[in-house]
């Protein structure tokens, strides 16, 4: 019902000419920033054999224009570790990092009991000076690590660097090691994810993954009890999406050792790569994690959606695939019957107000992709979409992978060397196994991208501007866009309802079935609301003066 | 509770900071620069810089707020930001057109050493700023001081750049109002004119950052000095400056570049500060103070008198800027209230020995920090509870943690509105205080009185 046929993939998305807004989005550019940007904003077109139009991505901001990006230090720290409650996380620089990071991305968390460790709400930050900037800022730090280790006799201490850290020379892994082994009983690893490195958090993202794979991925071995255990990568837990589909998880029978990192626990981390398979959910951010465990463990990894109920239902029914066990299927179709109907119920009471209605995404390295599902369902169609920091490979799919060109800015961020554990290493799937999950459907490390999914003659813009995105909503005028809080203001402003995709303003969760109803209900809210009828006051609706205090 | 790892006993810490009561400077240069009309800041760093910047305003003010950043990545980090800055002044001049771009460095830009007047200079010599516009900058190391300093770095930019003097003193007042809220410049503005003292207020973010809904978005809103105003400020007969920290320097650096003279104040939050503020326009200016404003002034008092019995001994914990805590004590003190746990993150000797003062007849002992943060204060109210919490948004926590009221004050607030709108300056703004105190302080009688000595009137 909420995938597209091939017939609807192809019918025009508009009666506008998409090659005409491309070149007016272009026209005011100087020349060399509208050729750059062509390559960047692209028509999507589904030839018959499957394949979409290249697209340029992950390749540098130009200065002065005005996006959406972050830096590394905000992917690294902000975004794949700053849903962790446990360790303890340091950013080695001066004060603003620290500080903007500080519990502003709406990842929740609950600790096990009221005694268990908590340190979300703290910021902890070196607050270097001009005096280590000249004379260098190890001192600072060790002492910093000391004094947290002190008050707070945490389980592991993380270090996050930023930009002048990498200038002056500090070598957070060297502060780190040294104060591991001083402390004796606590963990301590640096990040080098100084904001300059790459061209957008993108690069955070991996620098955190092979740091949590190094430093504590497979640190314990114990086996927890469970049938069909399986790891959530790439789930922060925004709005309580992560509960949502812990709560599926439960009533299907299907026990989570770890989830990356929504919700998680520095033990579970540490016991992760006892699970049988890894489920992705944000490809961009965490494929790498999944990779590695691949390899060194032998665990295999499935991409899943749990944004849309449909997507929901098709990836409990993959995960049930994957293990192949009657009774889990069972359980998953179970599940999937009870949830449904009050999902249908509320779904069609929404499209009959939604349906026709348009939508733009341009958010994140998935959520652009993700959100098309939970807006089809409703009738409502994604005529523009685009990813702030992704990668080729998720707007095309994983295929394109083996011909990437690694540019300049890509190779800086370290590739993490990973070998079979010699002890540890243990298939988890046979070569025939694949074979059968495969004619089955069940496609292991694959990812098809967003713009399989899209319409032909929609519009896929990478890390879009504030000036397109001025242009767009003109020429099109949305029903509804979504992005971030930076973009949410001046769109409202348009007169066009701004949803929030990286922290869903105040609303959550909606991940899972409960998740998409939570959405319907949101997106009704806004596409509907009665606000925009007010624009006008009576006076500027009519001003011509009839008569001067004359009362009939 | 949320801040469990809190305790009571309260170590000397050298290197780390916990729970910061105060940011990084670019983003107080940020929202000066906002405060020039057509002018678009811009970040010399990473774009991490300008994206958590323009996030946090946006949060705070649920506003556009529009910046451009140099987007380093390591090869501008390591040969320099010259190029990047070049290009992004061409692509904004070419593609948003502002008037004005105000160029605020990083730590980044800041370490590697980079020289904005050069580069701004050679711009100009390839051509890449259209006549009549502008390029100004600041330097903000965020390593030194804090968002305070960044602010009062950016306004003091403006000064360097625009301000000429004419050779004879015109019939206007500077008016330098502080880093606060635009409906405060609003208010500021309000009562120069009920004074009928012809003023140029800069920098000046109403209408900026609290604009109206009108169904069009205008990158440039309609607020904002303008550059012929900037220039005028060289010419005033005097500066009135508001809040020593953040316009201080700015109002030196016109006296010394045009011999414009200058009384520098306290924000005038509360009774006396407004008292000092009004009637040092009205020596300035020589004219007399207006009934209107002589109303305000009383209704104030009224309040103060009628509810004087709810503010008599209460206890309160402050976290802010200095400037804003300042006056904020005073007012405090004024109404017999007793702050007895002060703490701002920006450092500065001056700040503790005032508040001191301003407390001597506190009959409590006054914990007072400058360069401390919201850990410690946790930890001060822990060891001797407050009734009242003042702060920004980040202070919920304790409150919720320690079950004491909390009136939103101050940077940033996060989970509520009003702050932009109605304002916390002059005898009107005192009046808002006084009523955001009373309404935290009378809920929680009323949540807590036992059945029978509840209330209907009080």
């Amino acid at each position: 019902m909420a995938t597209l046929n091939p017939e609807e993939l192809n019918s025009p998305v508009l009666e506008i000419d998409a090659e005409a807004v491309k070149k007016e989005l272009l026209e005011k550019y100087p020349t060399k920033v509208a050729r750059k940007r062509a390559k960047q904003i692209v028509i999507n077109e589904i030839d018959p054999e499957g394949a979409v139009p290249e697209i340029q991505s992950n390749v540098r901001t130009t200065p002065g224009l005005i996006g959406q990006r972050g830096c590394t230090y905000a992917g690294c720290k902000g975004v794949v570790l700053g849903p962790t409650r446990d360790i303890v996380n340091i950013t080695h620089g001066p004060i603003g990092c620290g500080f903007y990071s500080w519990l502003t991305r709406r990842n929740q968390t609950k600790p096990k009991g009221p005694d268990d460790h908590n340190f979300m709400m703290y910021c902890f930050s070196t607050d270097m000076q001009e005096e280590q900037i000249v004379f260098g800022g190890e001192k600072k730090l060790k002492q910093a690590i000391q004094e947290a280790y002190d008050l707070f006799k945490p389980k592991a201490i993380g270090v996050f660097a930023t930009c002048p850290v990498g200038l002056i020379g500090d070598d957070v892994h060297a502060v780190a090691r040294e104060m591991k082994e001083k402390l004796g009983d606590c963990n301590v690893f640096g990040f080098s994810c100084e904001g300059y490195k790459g061209v957008s958090q993108s690069a955070g993202h991996h620098i955190a993954n092979n740091g949590v794979f190094s430093h504590i991925v497979g640190l314990d071995d114990l086996v927890r009890e469970g049938k069909f255990k399986i790891n959530m990568l790439g789930e922060y837990n925004i709005g309580g999406d992560a509960f949502e589909i812990e709560r599926l998880f439960e009533d299907c029978g299907i026990t989570l050792i770890s989830t990356f990192s929504g919700n998680s626990s520095y033990d579970n981390f540490a016991n992760s790569h006892t699970a049988d398979l890894n489920l992705i959910m944000c490809h961009r951010s965490i494929n790498y994690v999944a990779e590695m465990m691949e390899t060194k463990f032998g665990i295999p990894w499935i991409k899943v959606n749990f944004i849309g109920a449909e997507a929901t239902a098709k990836s409990l029914r993959k995960i049930a695939a994957y293990f192949e066990n009657p009774e889990l299927t069972g359980k998953v179709e179970e599940v999937i019957d009870r949830e449904m109907p009050a999902v249908e119920q509320v779904r069609e009471e929404v499209k009959a107000k939604c349906q026709g209605k348009r939508a733009m995404l341009f958010v994140g390295g998935s959520r652009a992709h993700h959100y098309q599902e939970l807006f089809r369902e409703i009738g409502m169609e994604t005529i523009a979409a685009g990813y702030e920091f992704a990668h080729r490979d998720d707007y095309e799919g994983r295929q394109v992978l083996p011909g990437l060109k690694v540019d300049a800015d890509s190779r800086n961020i370290e590739e993490l060397h990973v070998d079979a554990d010699p002890e540890r290493y243990r298939p988890r799937v046979s070569p025939e196994q694949i074979a059968r999950l495969e004619e089955s459907g069940l496609k292991l490390k694959d990812y098809a991208g967003m713009m399989q999914e899209m319409k032909s003659g929609a519009l896929v813009i990478d890390d879009i501007s504030q000036f397109e995105t001025e242009k767009l909503i003109d020429l099109y005028r949305p029903d509804i866009i979504c992005a971030g809080i930076k973009e949410k203001y001046a769109i409202q402003k348009s007169g066009v309802p701004m949803k929030q995709l990286h922290s869903y303003d105040s609303g959550g969760p909606y991940a899972g079935f409960r998740g998409a109803i939570n959405f319907w209900r949101e997106i009704d809210r806004m596409v509907n609301s009665k606000v925009w009828k007010y624009l006008k006051a009576p006076w500027q609706e009519n001003p011509e003066l009839a008569a001067k205090y004359v009362w009939e | 509770m949320l801040l469990r790892h809190t305790s009571n006993d309260i170590k000397e810490r050298k290197a780390l900071t916990i729970n910061p009561a105060k940011t990084c400077q670019p983003i107080g240069a940020m929202y000066a620069a906002l405060g020039i009309h057509k002018c678009l800041p811009h970040s010399h760093g990473s774009q991490g810089c300008y994206a958590y910047h323009r996030s946090t305003l946006t949060r705070h003010y649920k506003e556009p707020v529009m910046a451009a950043t140099s987007a380093f990545t390591e090869g501008a980090s390591v040969f320099g930001g010259q190029a990047n800055l070049l290009q992004a002044i061409n692509n904004i001049f070419s593609v948003y057109e502002p008037e004005v771009i105000a160029v605020h460095t990083t730590c980044l830009s800041e370490t590697i050493g980079d020289d904005i007047p050069q580069i701004i200079a050679k711009a100009r010599d390839e051509g890449k700023i259209p006549a009549g516009k502008y390029v100004i900058h600041a330097n903000t190391p965020s390593y030194v001081g804090t968002h305070v300093t960044g602010f009062a770095n950016m306004v003091k930019g403006m000064v360097d750049y625009f301000a000429q003097a004419n050779g004879h003193k015109e019939n206007w007042i500077n008016i330098i109002p502080g880093y606060v809220e635009p409906c405060d410049m609003e208010e500021i503005k309000r009562i120069a004119g009920e004074l009928g003292v012809p003023s140029i207020m800069f920098p000046d973010t109403s209408e900026v950052l609290n604009g109206p809904q009108t169904g069009r978005f205008h990158m440039f809103p309609a607020g904002g000095v303008t550059t012929a105003d900037l220039i005028r400020t060289g010419a005033a007969v005097g500066t009135v400056a508001l809040g020593r920290l953040a316009s201080g320097p700015a109002a030196r650096a016109l006296d010394t570049k045009c011999k414009v003279p200058c009384e520098i104040l306290d924000l005038p939050i509360g009774l006396q500060a407004t008292d000092a503020f009004i009637d040092t326009m009205r020596q300035i200016a020589g004219v007399t103070v207006p009934d209107s404003l002589n109303i305000e002034r009383g209704r104030l008092l009224d309040v103060i008198t009628d509810m004087h019995q709810y503010f008599f001994g209460r206890k309160v914990a402050l976290a802010g800027d200095p400037d804003q805590l300042i006056a904020l004590t005073q007012f405090l003190v004024d109404i017999d209230m007793c702050p007895i746990h002060i703490v701002t993150g920006t450092p500065g000797k001056k700040f503790e020995a005032r508040i001191k003062e301003i407390t001597k007849e506190v009959p409590y002992p006054v914990n007072v920090r400058a360069g401390g943060d919201m850990f410690l204060l946790h930890q001060w109210i822990r060891n001797e509870r407050v009734d009242l919490l003042m702060g920004n948004t980040y202070l919920k926590y304790v409150a919720r943690d320690e079950d004491i009221p909390l009136v939103r004050c101050g940077f940033p607030i996060l989970d509520r509105i009003g702050h932009s709108y109605f304002p916390t300056v002059g005898y009107r703004g005192g009046l808002r205080l006084l009523e955001k105190i009373l309404d935290a302080i009378l809920d929680r009688q009323d949540r807590d009185a036992p059945e029978e000595r509840f209330e209907l009137v009080m």
